[in-house]
């Protein structure tokens, strides 16, 4: 059930985002590393804006300005003289090269012109690393850019050698939160890991006195170089794609068993992921989330009336979809439509994945849609709510239903990077979110003005 | 220590009684120097936006679209079909292909679901380098639909900002002069440059009306085609924020003889100017008209009344924040001057001063108006915002969305004066927003907070 709403030539308020933004956030998840688009200066301050508005931290994304000559005679020079002058202002560790379409298009090789950089630059001192990705905003959307940056990262700088104990974790896209969140699962179990990227901190950072170029946090450069050395990966994502991506590279070049999950989204697919940490750590469940698990079960039970059989419309970044449906099913609601900018061509499969053996018949799952096309087939189906971003406002506002605000970009309220969606205590947030919500709607609907539930 | 710019914009930096005027600016932005500006592109479609009768075709990938869905806080009275973000969201077999046949199946679609006015499509960095033959689809599909079809060149790539502004000026110019103006009022003018943010032009249309002048056309804040069409049919171009639309109203005047004036609408002093110069343009033009002598002795009722109004509260203002420290940094800087005025109007000081596309003579002009030791900077970038920031001690800064978390993450107030706001700050009323707005950042609580202000004593102490 992929295609059956109208195939319009036109697209109208995008269900996605462009590919070198993705990659410009994974690389902003490294440490000490500068984002760098090799393009027109617009694009970087495109999505500086779009990034800002969602996380409220200054992101600074260095360009290489090109203009009508360049475009003629090719972008190496500026992007050669872009990159002295980022080392020189940011002292930075990395620069994390991404393309765009412009330079795709008039065949600037990025990899030619940093082997001769490289040449250029022989003999001088505190040169930081470069790593690049091909980035093309006309294929793929910013996930792809995102999930393609890792794997670049990732099979231009891990290495083998001596094995370790640690266990790579490859979380994909999702808050600040859920990044600190992961990090403090794997401490308790007692598991050395790197997790890439690491936005907990770039992305969420503290008032300062002095401002720093780079944000503190990131993973490690070290410790990505050590990911070719550790025990196992986790990669999270049931719609990523089967070759070229961080977990498949390690496992091809380095022999490193990769563990793919969806992204622990509900107690279902959250039991996945603490099963196999508990198999790999040899330790049982901590306590602490033992308890978690059984509030939340205990909260599921307090809530389950005001929310049992209603319709929610669900849409954004795939891997996102699928786990917010898996959670939707196991609280009772029917996911009537999982809509995605995205067409990974997995979609429907993942989502029958974690839904078949609740929902009596599968929702309506529809890859590389727009806002235009969701509104269109939301007013035949009736819902009472509607999870995502920010950009689904609009169409939450005419149908006169809630808005749960998941993801990115949260455009409209404050505090969108430490939404939690992960883990026993992200489902217990978005699960008190959502039946508050539902009951508010009905209140507010409601003559009685009843104060009690 | 280190410099605080990289040497090849050092001459993009004026500090005001330091070395004599000299400032270097409308160049192309030095790359890996993160500046904050945006593109041609960016250009075209800030100032085309507001039309909100008009259909927006974005013709590229899905990111020039996506990043300036619904970007202005620009207010239609009416329909809003601006508010859509539309793309031809090409793919790579486009690219490798042409995406003429797309563009034209693309706007056949949406003409027939919308219905719209006139159509705009902007050509975005790849389109100009694949050639497409936006002229002929255009030209094309305006035949087969009967609506008028207008390329807007807006190659990211072919410039900057500037650029982008022309080129919207050169697509309206194509309406210009198709509308019928015989019931026009002799006195009567255009309002360009106001893009209706949190609903400024219908504040400053309505003191138009109590001046007893008819608005022909909006260019572009709560604009309509049909108005544009006939804007030739004014007797004045009244021409604020001059980078993006001045373009336009020099074009009128050659073409069609309608002479223009330069106004700000920022600040009490600009706004009561602005409304003399239009008062004293129509007595000039008919000086033993009455009607132009009731429009002179309107204004002054307007202004006294406005004025007189807003006076005590202001005051309020002006006692809490006086000697404060402020900077600002747009994107044109003709806004700045206003800015400055105004933040004079409340006695505060104005320490840094700059824009993304001034010009020389806007710089000299800021130099004239400020005070000694104050700053002058031309397509800024964070890391020499924030050293300025800190150098100057300043309370509150004056920006857009991407100066925000600069000021925010070092504990410096902030006022959003760009196109993304939701106050007002035009207007008389404006004045009173603004010092409204700049008081509830500097007078916060929540300053006491920050490492800048914090006093270390009474920290709890830090564990481990």
């Amino acid at each position: 059930m992929t295609k059956n709403h109208p195939n319009y030539i036109s697209t109208t308020n995008a269900c996605k985002l462009c590919k070198p933004l993705g990659a410009c956030l994974a690389f902003k998840g490294i440490e000490g590393t500068v984002p760098y688009l090799h393009g027109s200066q617009g694009c970087a301050t495109y999505m500086r804006r779009y990034i800002i508005s969602h996380y409220n931290e200054p992101i600074d994304i260095a360009s290489s300005s090109l203009s009508e000559k360049h475009a003629v005679y090719g972008g190496g020079p500026n992007l050669k003289l872009g990159l002295t002058n980022v080392t020189e202002k940011y002292r930075p560790q990395m620069i994390g090269i991404t393309t765009t379409c412009l330079t795709e298009t008039i065949g600037d090789d990025v990899a030619m012109f940093l082997r001769e950089y490289a040449l250029d630059t022989a003999g001088s001192k505190e040169l930081p690393d470069f790593v690049n990705v091909s980035t093309p905003s006309y294929s793929g959307t910013h996930m792809e850019g995102f999930h393609g940056a890792i794997y670049e990262i990732i099979k231009q700088r891990a290495e083998g050698g001596p094995g370790n104990r640690t266990v790579n974790l490859l979380p994909g896209f999702v808050s600040s939160a859920d990044y600190r969140l992961l990090k403090e699962i794997m401490d308790d179990f007692g598991l050395a890991c790197t997790m890439l990227p690491d936005l907990s901190e770039t992305m969420d950072g503290p008032a300062l006195l002095e401002y720093e170029k780079i944000p503190a946090g990131g993973t490690p450069l070290s410790a990505i170089k050590a990911m070719g050395r550790s025990r196992a990966t986790i990669e999270l994502g049931r719609t990523l794609d089967d070759e070229e991506t961080g977990g498949k590279e390690l496992e091809k070049s380095h022999k490193i068993t990769n563990h793919r999950l969806g992204i622990p989204i509900g107690i279902e697919e959250t039991d996945l992921f603490f099963n196999l940490l508990s198999k790999l750590s040899g330790r049982p469940v901590p306590d602490k989330y033992v308890h978690e698990r059984g509030r939340l079960v205990d909260a599921y039970v307090d809530g389950h009336k005001y929310i049992f059989g209603k319709k929610a419309i669900i849409y954004g970044e795939e891997d996102l979809v699928v786990g917010m449906s898996a959670f939707l099913a196991e609280i009772g609601i029917f996911p009537v439509l999982c809509a995605s900018g995205g067409r990974s061509g997995r979609l429907a499969e993942a989502i029958d994945d974690v839904t078949g053996d609740i929902l009596p018949s599968q929702p309506g799952v529809h890859e590389g849609m727009d806002f235009f096309e969701i509104s269109e087939i939301a007013e035949t189906l009736a819902p009472d709510l509607i999870i995502g971003h920010s950009k689904g406002y609009p169409l939450a506002k005419k149908l006169n239903i809630p808005l749960i605000r998941v993801g990115f970009p949260i455009h409209d309220r404050v505090g969108g990077q430490r939404i939690l969606h992960l883990g026993y205590s992200g489902a217990q947030q978005l699960f008190d979110t959502i039946t508050n919500a539902i009951i508010a709607k009905k209140q507010t609907d409601s003559s009685v003005g009843y104060s009690y539930m | 220590m280190e410099a605080v710019a990289l040497k090849d914009r050092q001459n993009q930096i004026h500090v005001k009684g330091q070395a004599p005027f000299n400032i270097t600016c409308n160049q192309d932005s030095l790359a890996g120097a993160v500046s904050q500006r945006a593109c041609v592109f960016c250009g075209s479609r800030v100032v085309l936006y507001p039309i909100a009768d008009a259909l927006h075709l974005v013709h590229g990938p899905i990111g020039c679209a996506v990043y300036t869905w619904d970007i202005r806080g620009a207010l239609s009275s009416g329909p809003e079909l601006h508010r859509l973000s539309f793309s031809t969201d090409l793919q790579e077999m486009d690219v490798i292909f042409g995406g003429e046949k797309k563009l034209r199946l693309a706007l056949l679609e949406l003409i027939k679901r919308h219905t719209p006015k006139a159509a705009f499509v902007y050509s975005t960095c790849i389109v100009g380098i694949i050639g497409d033959d936006m002229e002929a689809v255009c030209r094309q599909v305006e035949s087969e639909t009967g609506i008028s079809v207008i390329p807007v060149k807006s190659e990211g790539f072919m410039g900057n900002k500037r650029a982008g502004y022309q080129a919207a000026c050169d697509a309206m110019f194509r309406l210009i002069g198709t509308g019928d103006t015989e019931k026009i009022s002799r006195f009567s003018l255009n309002i360009l440059g106001d893009f209706n943010l949190a609903g400024e032009i219908w504040m400053i249309r309505k003191y138009y009306e109590r001046m007893g002048i008819e608005v022909v056309a909006n260019i572009t804040g709560d604009g309509r085609v049909d108005d544009i069409r006939r804007a030739h049919g004014a007797a004045l171009n009244v021409v604020q924020c001059s980078g993006s639309t001045m373009g336009l109203a020099d074009m009128i005047e050659e073409e069609y003889g309608v002479p223009s004036m330069r106004v700000s609408y920022f600040g009490i002093e600009d706004m009561s100017e602005a409304l003399y110069d239009i008062a004293r343009f129509f007595k000039q033009q008919y000086p033993d008209d009455p009607e132009a002598d009731a429009i002179m002795e309107n204004t002054k009722t307007l202004v006294q009344e406005e004025v007189s109004r807003l006076v005590p509260e202001l005051e309020q203002y002006r006692q809490a924040l006086a000697g404060k420290k402020a900077a600002i940094y747009v994107g044109g800087s003709f806004k700045a001057f206003s800015l400055v005025k105004a933040f004079r109007l409340i006695d505060m000081q104005v320490v840094l001063v700059g824009s993304q596309t001034g010009t020389k003579e806007d710089y000299a002009e800021l130099e004239a108006i400020t005070d000694p030791g104050t700053i002058i900077v031309d397509d800024s970038n964070p890391l020499e915002l924030t050293s300025f920031l800190k150098e100057k001690a300043v309370d509150i800064f004056v920006g857009g969305v991407k100066e925000r978390p600069i000021a925010y993450k070092l504990g410096i107030g902030f006022c959003d004066h760009n196109h993304e706001r939701k106050e007002a700050l035009a207007g008389f009323e404006g004045m009173l927003n603004f010092a409204r707005e700049v008081y509830s950042s500097v007078m916060s609580p929540v300053w006491r907070f920050v490492p800048r202000k914090q006093k270390t004593e009474n920290l709890p102490p830090a564990v481990g």
